[in-house]
């Protein structure tokens, strides 16, 4: 069965779905529908929602209640999510699984309600302090911000650790039909009951949720479970999408909202015979570096379109290792790039006339 | 009757003795890092007390704080979880939301809990969380190395007040207890002291109420200070400290109950 949902609502609808027992939010355009959703839903189908005093407050209500092994996740939009960072460094730190919503707004500072991808970095590159990473998952349409948050649930559990869904304004408040996959969120399910802090019988060991460690030996070690746990989400759970990738000459790289229209733009390509494909990273972390690597040695150029300054763009360079000249076209601030402008840039990539191997 | 020496001292031994005081059972065998004469080795015994006197061990949950107290799971062997610098009641909140069923309670100082976590302390009480609050109190930061804390009292000498606190420009110390009293979400807000033996019982059994309250279910915070010293911070001998909190700091912090709970 299909609906038309705002890309929020659908979100909050598959959290219900995958077995919310908590959240905890602060109203910020433009993610609130997702409090109100949650609000009038999310009690009368076995959760609890609470609007916090805070971003601060949400993300530490969010670490305690992680801390009991329920499923539980808070939402909000990027001044909001800068608020959030020191909890999710402790949250990264102790390991616990949950599920974060960034719907992202242009900045910096106050800045505006329309969309943006300006908080790529803060995302993908920890965002708090000391050494830590997030699984991001970057979704396009309505439909994904519903499948990601299944997926997300499930890959918290799994690897014990905040799972990101890195959203913006307009895949936030845009409508589309969205289907709901079957589910069973207590079938298979992670158990945790070995490290939950719920109290513990007499004869049993106590559990201890700490990001503390004075010894830095042990402090180190802390860091180097963290470094392996990276290293295999890195090898095991990239995820992308390709569009007419198999002849191109040309690729561009564009993920969430910025993907759809470089998705348009590919397509007018096409139309006037410019050999030109799309990669869509879902997973900002893990990147997909070594698919973009593999593309480096068979298309002339890649353009990196993004809604900021040129964030992601630094991740395709790393990859490719200088092996592709690397373009970019970024809007900044809540614009939206055209179909056309991002048309034209492929247009004066096609232009350049480079001949491997010459 | 044996006789036997132990450190160098002749002691003796009396048989079949009866146990009148003994460790809880939920206090660690450990040192402390406490400095001697600190009022929070009493308070954490006192806490062990309660959850071994109520056989809650099984449902509690406690949140130890940023600040002197951020080993207190090195002491309290319950479950626990670490919060970052303010938030514990707000972790504290998280935990008993979802799960109802457990006992939690958080442990915090006044920096922690006055200054850099004001807000998550209002607004957990505003809301009446059934949750335990036990606040200790003793004006300074002990673990920085004794800077100002919002409760510091007018003129205290500190790290950063070196010519004494001018509430002019460090305003004035914050009766913070008395601040969630006003609030609806209080059930119970009661500020005690652990200087005196009467002390530590009437704070012995301001603890069992606020405990037993949660088992029950009842509704609202309760909110427990603890007006204690810091002999290392205030640069003065354990006896000296103790004194000089009766004469000067319970002026005032005055001890008593600010908000009894609801009659039944």
């Amino acid at each position: 069965m299909k609906y038309l949902m705002k890309g929020n609502e659908a979100l909050a609808e598959a959290a219900i779905r995958a077995g919310l027992k908590g959240y905890f939010g602060y109203p910020i355009t433009p993610q609130s529908e997702l409090l109100e959703y949650l609000a009038a839903e999310l009690p009368k189908r076995g959760g609890v929602m609470v609007q916090a005093e805070s971003e601060v407050a949400s993300i530490n209500m969010v670490y305690g209640a992680a801390g009991t092994g329920e499923r539980v996740m808070t939402s909000t939009s990027s001044p909001g999510f800068s608020l959030m960072q020191e909890g999710v460094s402790y949250i990264a730190c102790t390991e616990l699984p949950c599920l974060l919503v960034n719907v992202v707004r242009g900045g910096p500072g106050l800045g505006t309600i329309q969309p943006a991808q300006s908080d790529y970095f803060q995302a993908v590159k920890g965002g708090g302090h000391g050494d830590y990473k997030i699984i991001v998952l970057a979704p396009s349409s309505v439909q994904e911000m519903a499948d990601f948050v299944y997926r997300g649930f499930d890959l918290a559990d799994e690897y014990r650790m905040p799972v990101l869904i890195l959203a913006d304004g307009a895949i936030g408040q845009m409508m589309e039909a969205v289907e709901f996959p079957e589910y069973d969120p207590e079938k298979d399910r992670v158990d945790h009951s070995s490290w939950t802090t719920v109290g513990q019988p007499e004869d049993e060991e106590r559990h201890i949720i700490t990001s503390l460690f004075l010894d830095p030996d042990i402090m180190e070690k802390v860091n180097l479970k963290l470094q392996d746990k990276y290293k295999t989400i890195q090898e095991k759970e990239v995820q992308f999408e390709t569009v007419m990738v198999e002849d191109a000459n040309y690729l561009v790289v564009a993920y969430g909202l910025s993907a759809r229209v470089s998705h348009k733009a590919v397509e007018l390509a096409r139309e006037q015979g410019i050999k030109v494909g799309l990669l869509r990273p879902q997973t900002l972390f893990p990147f997909p570096s070594d698919a973009l690597s593999n593309y480096a040695s068979k298309v002339q150029r890649m353009l990196v379109v993004e809604m900021n300054a040129g964030q992601m763009v630094e991740d395709v360079r790393l990859a490719v290792e200088g092996k592709v000249p690397i373009e970019f076209y970024g809007k900044m601030g809540g614009a939206i790039p055209t179909p056309e402008e991002v048309l034209d840039q492929i247009k004066i990539l096609s232009s350049f006339k480079i001949v491997k191997g010459s | 009757m044996n006789r036997e020496t132990v450190e160098g001292i002749q002691c003796e031994f009396l048989d079949d003795l009866d146990i009148v005081a003994d460790r809880p059972s939920r206090l660690l065998d450990v040192h402390m890092h406490y400095c001697p004469g600190c009022g929070h080795s009493v308070v954490h015994r006192l806490l062990m007390e309660v959850v071994q006197e109520l056989h809650i061990r099984d449902k509690t949950v406690g949140i130890a704080p940023v600040g002197c107290a951020v080993l207190a799971y090195d002491y309290l062997d319950i479950d626990m979880q670490e919060a970052a610098h303010g938030r514990a009641t707000a972790v504290a909140t998280g935990i008993k939301r979802v799960r109802p069923d457990l006992i939690v309670f958080t442990y915090q100082g006044d920096g922690d809990l006055a200054a850099i976590g004001t807000a998550e302390t209002v607004h957990t009480v505003n809301r009446g969380e059934k949750i335990v609050i036990v606040f200790i109190n003793n004006g300074i930061y002990g673990m920085t190395g004794g800077q100002m804390a919002p409760t510091t009292l007018p003129d205290m000498v500190t790290s950063t007040t070196p010519e004494g606190r001018d509430v002019t420009t460090h305003g004035f110390p914050l009766r913070i207890a008395d601040m969630v009293a006003l609030l609806p979400g209080a059930r119970y807000v009661t500020r005690q002291s652990v200087t005196s033996a009467k002390g530590v019982r009437k704070l012995k059994k301001a603890l069992l109420k606020a405990f037993q309250d949660q088992l029950d279910d009842k509704e609202g915070t309760s909110f427990i200070e603890v007006v204690s010293n810091c002999p290392a911070g205030w640069k003065m001998t354990p006896v000296e400290s103790n004194q000089w909190l009766e004469e000067n700091v319970l002026k005032y912090y005055p001890l008593g109950d600010l908000k009894s709970p609801p009659k039944e």
